[in-house]
């Protein structure tokens, strides 16, 4: 097994226990966030030749010596879209905790209201 | 040679990744999750894609980071304690 | 407990499955059919050397507009959900010596140095976003300097606005003159360039658009950290 599909296997992993198995709140938008670069990762190995180069095609390097274009242009999408959404999620959590005083799931799916 | 740097920098990742879900303190975590997304860009350049390394490491490393630690700044900074010990960590 | 032996033995299920479709996609192997059409043909239809950044803003351009779109969305989202009548700074240590010499000297370089990311984005990695970003990391260097600096919102709200409406207005002029979205006129109707690749003055609108998104997503990006340091004031919200 490839160290690079273990790697993204093993964060997509760990992002998700982070979210089932705690109760703070900011602990489950850290995994949440780890598994979005776990998920980053996968696309870019997938895409990878072995033996060539970067898709720069500056002289010396013709077309059939460069790597995928194409999955890098999709995770540098990704990748700032996953910023924006992580900073709108944590303004939600800070109105959340000055409305109920605690960041514990448990006690705020207790209280409603 | 190249194969010993890629399963370097994929077993710096992983423990990195538990020690950023384990830790009790809040700044640890986010500090943790800095240091994933610092190697993950590393393993970018291993895999030939700079432009995508650019925009993890100015995004994904500092910027991301930053916005945790103000939103911890106006909430809680510690974890509040479970039942029973945390499994190994207890700092 | 049993949340945790549950979660652990959920994770390793799918875990296991991750790993055996992983299988029948070997590292490494060429499986380009696309992407050979695209590395073949970028430098005569797009005149950019740098082939990821022509798939992201001349081949698949439309996508590009969406993911603006978003970040418009999440900054607006960011500012109406932090929205309260009166907000300031509540920082009360001053910065050391050393980080407010520091960000005074370092403060243009840094700004020159995203400019530059963002203007050459079609002849060296990089582009529209890593250059914004770095210009917004200048202003968060310069929050964490001094205690009193706010950006002033009367200048940056309505550049990002602009910056929005030129992307648009550059995609209707292609519809004017060529007959789709985002056509490339610069590069297939007027010639501008054509006979230097690999310098500065070529690759069509690829520069123009690059600068437009640099400097709407640098604006946006520095929004947003200066909603969310602000705290409101005690005695009423």
């Amino acid at each position: 097994m490839n160290p690079y599909y273990f790697a993204s296997i093993a964060l997509i992993l760990i992002g998700l226990y982070a979210i089932l198995a705690k109760r703070n709140v900011l602990k489950m938008l850290v995994g949440l966030s780890i598994m979005e670069t776990g998920v980053n990762l996968l696309l870019i190995s997938v895409g990878y030749v072995s033996g060539r180069s970067a898709p720069i095609l500056s002289e010396g390097i013709t077309p059939d010596r460069a790597v995928d274009p194409i999955p890098q242009a999709l995770v540098l999408t990704a990748i700032v879209i996953g910023v924006a959404t992580t900073a709108m999620a944590l303004s939600v959590v800070i109105n959340l905790y000055e409305k109920y005083k605690t960041l514990n799931v448990e006690e705020i799916r207790r209280l409603r209201g | 040679m190249s194969d010993w740097v890629a399963i370097f920098i994929a077993a710096l990742m992983v423990v990195s990744a538990i020690f950023a879900v384990e830790w009790r303190d809040l700044l640890a975590a986010v500090v943790g999750m800095a240091a994933v997304s610092l190697f993950a860009s590393i393993a970018f350049f291993f895999l030939q894609a700079p432009d995508v390394a650019m925009v993890e490491a100015a995004i994904g490393a500092a910027l991301s980071a930053a916005v945790f630690i103000f939103a911890i700044n106006r909430t809680e900074r510690y974890e509040s304690e479970e039942e029973g010990p945390g499994w190994w960590v207890k700092w | 407990m049993v949340k945790r032996i549950f979660a652990i033995v959920f994770i390793l299920i799918i875990g296991f499955w991750m790993a055996k479709a992983l299988d029948q996609v070997p590292f490494g192997q060429d499986r380009m059919l696309v992407g050979k059409y695209y590395l073949e043909h970028v430098k005569e239809e797009t005149g950019a050397v740098n082939a990821v950044t022509a798939v992201v803003v001349n081949y698949r351009g439309f996508d590009t507009l969406g993911e603006v779109t978003v970040l418009f969305i999440a900054s607006t989202g960011v500012a109406a959900l932090l929205w309260r009548k009166k907000r300031k700074r509540t920082a009360k240590t001053e910065g050391s010596v050393v980080l407010t010499t520091g960000a005074r000297l370092l403060l243009p370089f840094i700004m020159l140095f995203g400019v530059y990311i963002f203007i050459h984005g079609h002849l060296s990695p990089g582009g529209g976003f890593p250059g914004g970003a770095t210009i917004a990391t200048a202003f968060l260097f310069l929050y964490l300097a001094f205690t009193v600096y706010e950006v002033d919102h009367k200048i940056f709200e309505p550049l990002e606005g602009l910056a929005g409406v030129g992307y648009v207005t550059v995609g209707l002029i292609g519809l004017a003159i060529g007959g789709y979205f985002l056509f490339d006129w610069i590069w297939q109707t007027w010639g501008i360039g054509k006979e230097n690749i690999g310098r500065l003055l070529s690759a069509g609108f690829i520069p123009i658009i690059y600068t437009l998104i640099g400097i709407k997503v640098g604006t946006e990006l520095t929004g947003i950290v200066d909603n969310m340091i602000k705290e409101p004031e005690e005695g009423g919200q």
